[in-house]
């Protein structure tokens, strides 16, 4: 299989998969569970939202690791359990992808913040590197270090899976739009701050996730390609932001009005475009259709 | 003297803690809020007025600027480490009740939620507004916010969360503590927090910190 970069690189636009979480939800995970001790409890329901997706017609499949890095499985006491966790949600999608698909294995932010002091550099470097190797092992060909929001923290999580692992690693990061109309993180960080940093780190494809809906995601792609021209370009997009409807979570952006926006993202810069929160399998099948169309377009 | 104040709180505005500490880059060398707040005292400056014209308005200033995108959370961070600083010296009047605080913020994430980032946050910045505060941590259930209550007579509740599947557990526990403790004030916060759903559940809302301060000085 060519990786995710030579695919690209090659012309393609790639569509990765949608929501794991709020997938995880509707399946009955309750709030307060550790998400990803479902890869071994409940380990076909996760098969099968792996499989939801591979059906919906992506080529690569996230895994259900997100917070699997031991700082965050300390507080459900499954910090020893790191590895086997990692191992099964990589064995997961694997199963579900077969081997023409990509696992880009979810590797998401510790929760903590390096210049407070609570956690060293090293820490958080072992925890990712003991997450990444143990993804790997599993069956992943790459990584998709996520909703990161600071530099120091999202270069180490790139630098352990370089290290460790050979994992084609994609990062991407989570902004904001300020009051005077620009993108930066939680932390601070611009879209410009990021791609340099992450390219140096050792990224293979950088890009942004979650957020505001996909109008945004295409000026924060424009600002991301103006900064960087060459690296691959990837875009989890949430269905917009969550209301709560009389205790119903509804996310507004349908299947239909995100695979519209499908062409300005790409020609804004994206080489692959998946989703994030909100996403279902509908919305990866509307996507996967508008690429399609936009190859028969270009041929 | 109000000079003196006054470079307190620019120092815990700029995140300024000390004369070792390296940022910010144009007052390397220069006392931090550690030094100032000590020099204050010394001077015989009264410790409510460090509190309340020194480090409150440093932190408000701060939270003002993190309200319009102005800085961001690392900045409010170093704001609060300089504000710790200087607060540390006051701390034998907090004891004594020489200098008197607002009053306290009892404050946690909902139950089932585990993001603590944006509740430390506000628990820095009403802190830094010249309230205590007591922090219960992440994934609070009733019970620990009930009990915090009975030893803390008269305090506010504080309520955060990140997720939306626990905006219920938000509702409930909100629900709960006003039949257990009529007239209490609660305040609820997070990303998918509107002030419509706050308004519903009963609950005193802000979309950024500062706002929580405002909120408890109202005295709502």
């Amino acid at each position: 299989m060519k990786t995710i970069v030579e695919t690209v690189k090659a012309g393609a636009v790639l569509v990765s998969d949608g929501a794991w979480g709020t997938f995880l939800h509707k399946k009955g995970l309750e709030p307060g569970q550790c998400p990803e001790l479902w890869c071994i409890t409940r380990r076909s329901d996760v098969l099968d939202i792996a499989r939801s997706y591979v059906a919906a017609g992506a080529d690569m499949i996230e895994s259900n690791s997100f917070g699997a890095n031991r700082l965050k499985l300390a507080h459900f006491g499954l910090d020893s359990r790191a590895k086997e966790i990692n191992r099964a949600a990589a064995e997961v999608s694997r199963e579900a992808a077969g081997p023409n698909r990509h696992v880009i294995a979810s590797m998401g932010p510790t929760g903590k913040i390096l210049m407070m002091g609570d956690v060293s550099e090293n820490e958080v470097y072992d925890a990712f590197a003991e997450q990444a190797t143990a993804l790997a092992d599993g069956g992943a060909n790459a990584c998709c270090i996520e909703t990161m929001t600071a530099i120091d923290e999202a270069c180490l999580a790139v630098r352990a899976a370089a290290d460790n692992t050979k994992l084609e690693i994609i990062a991407t990061f989570t902004f904001d739009k300020t009051m005077d109309n620009t993108y930066r993180t939680m932390m601070g960080v611009s879209p410009a701050d990021m791609a340099s940093a992450l390219v140096k780190a050792g990224a293979h494809v950088i890009g942004t996730n979650c957020g505001n809906g996909m109008e945004r995601m295409i000026e924060i792609v424009r600002e991301i390609r103006a900064a960087d021209g060459k690296t691959p370009i990837l875009v989890h997009a949430n269905a917009g932001l969550p209301e709560n409807k009389d205790g119903d979570i509804v996310f507004p952006e349908t299947p239909g009005m995100m695979a519209a926006l499908v062409p300005q993202l790409v020609s804004a810069g994206a080489n692959v475009v998946g989703g994030c929160c909100g996403t279902t399998p509908a919305h990866i099948a509307a996507m996967k259709k508008a690429v399609h169309g936009l190859i028969q377009a270009n041929s | 003297m109000s000079e003196l104040l006054s470079q307190i709180a620019t120092c815990v505005e700029r995140g300024k803690i000390s004369v070792a500490a390296p940022f910010p880059l144009d007052l390397k060398g220069a006392p931090g809020a550690d030094e100032l707040t000590a020099a204050a005292l010394a001077e015989g400056i009264a410790p409510q007025d460090i509190l309340s014209k020194g480090l409150v308005v440093g932190m408000y200033n701060v939270g003002e600027k993190f309200r319009c995108n102005k800085v961001f959370i690392p900045d409010v961070l170093m704001s609060a480490k300089a504000m710790y600083a200087g607060m540390k010296h006051l701390r034998p009047f907090f004891q004594s009740g020489q200098v008197q605080r607002k009053g306290t913020l009892v404050i946690g994430t909902a139950a089932g939620d585990l993001h603590d980032i944006g509740k430390n946050l506000v628990a820095m910045i009403v802190e830094g507004g010249g309230w205590e505060v007591v922090d219960l941590g992440v994934d609070v259930p009733l019970d620990k916010f009930v009990k915090a209550v009975e030893s803390n007579p008269g305090c506010s509740v504080g309520i955060s969360t990140l997720l939306t599947t626990t905006m219920s557990n938000m509702q409930k526990i909100t629900a709960a503590l006003k039949e257990k403790f009529p007239g209490i004030s609660v305040i609820i916060g997070g990303a998918p927090i509107t002030k419509e759903f706050a308004d519903k559940i009963g609950a005193g809302y802000s979309a950024d910190p500062q706002g929580a301060v405002s909120f408890l000085n109202s005295g709502k």
